[in-house]
């Protein structure tokens, strides 16, 4: 994955700590993050509020016994959400839409797709039972950020009847943080990223959102929520997340089998 | 005849058009076995993950042994998606019953309790269910106007999984593994490899008995020291993840996918 260059007064930061700083600002408070497959950007976020507070949350990583408090397998996380024992949780999506509803499956008819996708993980459940859902698409494209998705894998919204604790809080994306509306089924900006504009949000946005007449800049991490990030939480992850940790701390992927 | 075997004696219990339960990555995939089971030229396989899968629903799909797959996902996560899963879907060459993960575990543990189906939260709104007519709304009878999803208990023919170790009894010691609990219980028999045997009884210990599947799920054991390669094994070793990008980028074409057979699973790994 490719990202526009720093802009000038973030130099040296970049975009991806911007982007775990956002995270990091969104779990405030919460008792117990679980980070899914495939979600470095939650998972530093995670660490990082441990790291930062002595209050910090639980983490449990699904695919990573050493960074979980599970002890009855995968069933443990499925089974406390649907408790109302897991605060936040992470997912993205092939697409998203203005409403809220994630496709993790297929592009086109789903019968015969054009494009396919590894799978619902535990979406159509976990989005419905974790009051905190954070929504990141590292590709802020009208491709992604769609009008209507394909497929739903799991809907923004549900019927009153429907049991319900959950769902999405906020969409984090390269150019921007949008907030959810759950009244409303939209999203609204909430901040842009230093070095991108509202135009630039605009053309790039499949959807319809609503938002401020002033829009803030998204602020940039501390120097302490760096050093942090930098030097404990980047070889956390390198073991989890090899491709992510090389691209973004320059720590090289090494096979593990000695 | 005791339930130690060579690994492809214990594989025997696996046949063409099989149920065949596997868990996901984190919980000790049988990928010794895979390979095997692919050298003999099994078919036909109604495969299900618990509840998903890595490279071993990719080997078997591209080797063309899986008639139909019922998964929650078939991916490498962040190393990149499953190419011939995905050129499978794509040709329409597999039948896919698109699951959620705890959908899986409910249907299992149905399954595990002998009841004939698991009941399950969230779901309704999503076109997971749409595209499952096997699957059922119904409202929930001790409450007003609270609909709930029905699933019908998933019963598999055979689990097949890899642990780290098995006394000569065919006890197996999963650890917190707890996902080979369910798969042991809910399949009507059990094919496992293990790292290394334990002399000793597993179950004489309570400390190693509270982590230990008994014999009586277990059809037969077969040692296989680094079974789960590539794919990781707990505590004992890492994913080779360079072997899996490798894999990823000669998988992309069906040839590459040939060769990658040709070298890694057609010859036998030296013991």
């Amino acid at each position: 994955m490719s990202f526009p260059a720093a802009p000038p007064e973030m130099s040296g930061i970049k975009l991806e700590e911007v982007l775990i700083d956002v995270v990091l600002r969104l779990i405030t408070g919460a008792r117990h993050v679980a980070v899914g497959a495939n979600s470095p950007i939650p998972a530093a976020a995670a660490f990082l509020a441990q790291l930062l507070s002595p209050d910090g949350p639980n983490v449990s990583l699904q695919q990573s016994p050493e960074h979980n408090l599970w002890t009855d397998g995968g069933r443990e996380l499925f089974d406390s959400a649907g408790q109302g024992r897991i605060d936040v949780f992470f997912f993205s999506g092939a697409q998203i839409d203005g409403g809220g509803n994630i496709n993790l499956n297929a592009i086109g008819d789903y019968a015969h797709p054009k494009a396919r996708f590894p799978g619902a993980y535990g979406s159509a459940y976990l989005y419905f039972m974790v009051p905190r859902i954070v929504l990141f698409r590292l590709e802020h494209s009208r491709r992604t950020l769609v009008e209507k998705v394909d497929f739903i894998s799991a809907p923004g919204t549900s019927p009153p009847n429907v049991f319900r604790r959950g769902g999405p809080i906020a969409l984090v994306t390269p150019l921007c943080h949008f907030g959810f509306d759950k009244e409303r089924a939209r999203f609204r900006l909430e901040s842009i990223h230093p070095g991108h504009s509202l135009e630039e949000v605009l053309d790039n946005t499949g959807f319809a959102f609503d938002r401020p007449e002033r829009v803030p800049e998204t602020p940039a991490p501390s120097p302490e929520t760096l050093r942090l990030l930098r030097q404990t939480v980047a070889p956390q992850l390198a073991r989890i997340y090899p491709k992510f940790a090389e691209s973004v701390f320059g720590i090289p992927v090494a096979s593990a089998v000695a | 005849m005791g339930k130690i075997r060579d690994l492809d004696g214990a594989l025997s219990a696996i046949t063409d058009g099989a149920t065949l339960v596997v868990p996901a990555d984190y919980a000790g995939v049988a990928m010794e076995a895979t390979r095997a089971l692919i050298r003999r030229g099994v078919k036909g396989l109604h495969l299900v993950t618990l509840p998903t899968s890595s490279l071993q629903a990719e080997l078997l799909i591209g080797a063309g042994a899986v008639e139909t797959i019922e998964t929650s996902a078939v991916g490498f996560g962040e190393l990149g998606s499953a190419p011939r899963f995905t050129a499978a879907v794509l040709a329409g060459a597999l039948k896919l019953k698109d699951a959620t993960c705890p959908a899986i575990h409910s249907a299992l543990r149905a399954a595990e309790m002998g009841n004939p189906f698991g009941a399950l939260r969230g779901l309704i709104g999503s076109d997971i269910l749409r595209q499952r007519p096997d699957w059922r709304v119904i409202d929930n009878p001790f409450a007003e106007n609270d609909p709930i999803v029905l699933l019908p208990a998933i019963r598999p023919d055979v689990a097949l999984f890899h642990a780290p170790l098995a006394d000569r009894n065919g006890n197996v010691w999963v650890g917190r593994r707890r996902d080979l609990f369910t798969l042991a219980h809910a399949s009507a028999l059990s094919v496992v490899t293990v790292e290394a045997l334990h002399e000793g009884d597993l179950l004489a210990d309570e400390v190693t008995a509270a982590a230990t599947i008994p014999a009586f799920y277990i059809e037969a054991v077969a040692p296989a020291p680094r079974g789960a390669w590539p794919l990781k094994m707990g505590d004992l070793y890492g994913e080779d993840t360079q072997h899996l990008l490798d894999y990823i980028r000669l998988a992309a074409s069906e040839e590459g996918f040939r060769r990658y057979l040709d070298t890694h699973v057609f010859p036998r790994r030296a013991a």
